[in-house]
């Protein structure tokens, strides 16, 4: 990871960003809902950071495993790096989740299936977060294992969310499936906008994980060596 | 097979100090009993209301007396720095693991015994409708709690702010755990039981036990390597 790919993956995203911005309100066809409508436009974006949501919790997951069997340090900062970023895509996810459920079911919050189960993982990553925070510097293997639990949690809390009848079933939000083709570029593309994005967040959040982590190092080594007394 | 030989070595050496003391037993059973009690004054206690609340309010019970007895057991290992002298014991790092949970599975299923019969009673709910089943349901609880719990507990221990990051860290992870005991629970004592999801959930739950055990056996020495 060189420190000159993250301006070029930032610059491709800001570009990325605009085009598709103009996209969707230019060349995206509007849904024929009549609830739903100009509102329907979030989708492109709402849906996008889910799926960095996804990725970057199981970048976050399978790094932390990775750093449990080696022990090399540069797996637990991709693991910090992408837990962090996927806490902000999920944050993202969750409020533009529910200005969609505003606009689509006139309430803010409902228990539906994805809602739900952003929400759980979030819970996890926010939880992850926490411990980086404030656990000290030798949570590493401590945070690692709660990631690890949390990724093998997923499939389960896929499995209650979709076997809870207890919550009412909103409408049916899946116009994910039958996309017309021009809805179908705009939305890959801008999923292609935010993957860049992601990427760029993630290594410079490596980069400065690393270099927090190099100076605590030699700290350390300067206070073994009695310099600082 | 020595693997599960020291590790009820290990369980039983927690019991038996348990059972000398019965401080951990005693405070989380009253603290239990405590919850149950404040539920029968905080939540309107009318029969139609009862059969839908009280599923979950034994779970939310069972989370919170389970997570202050998790948080004893294993400060009592810190104490005297033991917990150094468990896992430097010539025996595997599983069988401290595993002789762990068992004992920790035994105090949480020791105060779902107690709150059960308690909501039961306070708030006349028809808990016992079927008891095999809801044993069973009880048990898995029990067990998965231990198991994430003891693997987190004992890799906080040496962490300042453990106590408020031990149920920041469990409850998420713990979430699909306990809403599968409250979803068989309120299976069991519907006016019309429902047997396929009832038995759904207990699948469920023993799913999660077993892929959360595997897991837990698998990094469990990772975590806590000195």
């Amino acid at each position: 990871m060189s420190n000159k790919a993250i301006p070029v993956l930032a610059a491709l995203a800001a570009v990325g960003f605009v085009i598709t911005i103009w996209l969707v309100f230019s060349y995206a066809p509007m849904v024929e809902d009549p609830v739903l409508m100009f509102n329907q436009k979030i989708f492109y974006y709402h849906v996008a950071h889910a799926f960095m949501l996804f990725l970057a919790t199981a970048v976050c997951g399978v790094s932390s495993v990775v750093f449990l069997k080696t022990r090399k340090p540069k797996w637990d900062d991709l693991a910090l790096a992408s837990a962090e970023v996927a806490t902000i895509f999920g944050a993202v996810v969750l409020i533009t989740g529910m200005i969609w459920a505003k606009a689509a079911w006139d309430v803010w919050w409902t228990w539906e299936k994805r809602l739900t189960m952003s929400l759980l993982l979030w819970l996890v990553l926010v939880g992850y977060v926490l411990v980086r925070r404030f656990a000290g510097a030798s949570a590493d293997r401590l945070a690692a294992g709660l990631a690890a639990f949390g990724t093998l949690g997923i499939p389960f809390i896929y499995f209650m969310v979709d076997a809870s009848d207890h919550h009412p079933k909103a409408g049916a939000g899946g116009v994910a499936a039958t996309l017309p083709p021009e809805m179908k570029l705009v939305f890959w593309l801008s999923v292609l906008t935010f993957l860049l994005w992601c990427i760029a967040l993630v290594m410079s959040r490596v980069q400065s994980a690393r270099a927090e982590r190099e100076l605590r190092e030699i700290r350390e080594k300067g206070l073994d060596a009695g310099l600082f007394t | 097979m020595s693997v599960l030989r020291h590790a009820a070595r290990v369980a039983w050496k927690d019991l038996r100090i348990e059972l000398r003391s019965r401080e951990i037993v005693y405070t989380m059973t009253f603290f239990g009993a405590l919850i149950v009690v404040v539920y029968s004054f905080a939540f309107p206690v009318k029969p139609e209301l009862v059969r839908a609340a009280v599923p979950g309010m034994l779970w939310v019970a069972i989370a919170f007396a389970g997570t202050v007895g998790l948080g004893r057991a294993f400060d009592r290992e810190r104490e005297n720095d033991t917990m150094r002298a468990l896992l430097l014991a010539p025996i595997p790092r599983l069988s401290v693991f595993l002789g762990k949970a068992i004992s920790i599975a035994l105090l949480v299923l020791a105060v779902s015994l107690v709150c059960t019969p308690l909501l039961a009673l306070l708030l006349d709910a028809p808990l016992f409708a079927m008891p095999g089943p809801l044993f069973l349901v009880l048990v898995l609880g029990a067990i998965g709690f231990a198991n994430v719990g003891s693997v987190f507990a004992a890799t906080l221990l040496k962490v300042r702010s453990r106590d408020v990051l031990l149920p920041v860290i469990l409850y998420p992870i713990l979430i699909p755990l306990f809403v599968a005991g409250t979803s068989a629970t309120e299976a069991m004592i519907a006016t019309r039981p429902d047997l396929d999801k009832l038995w759904y959930w207990i699948g469920f739950l023993g799913i999660y036990d077993a892929v959360f055990l595997v897991l837990s056996l698998w990094i469990f020495e990772a975590l806590v390597i000195e």
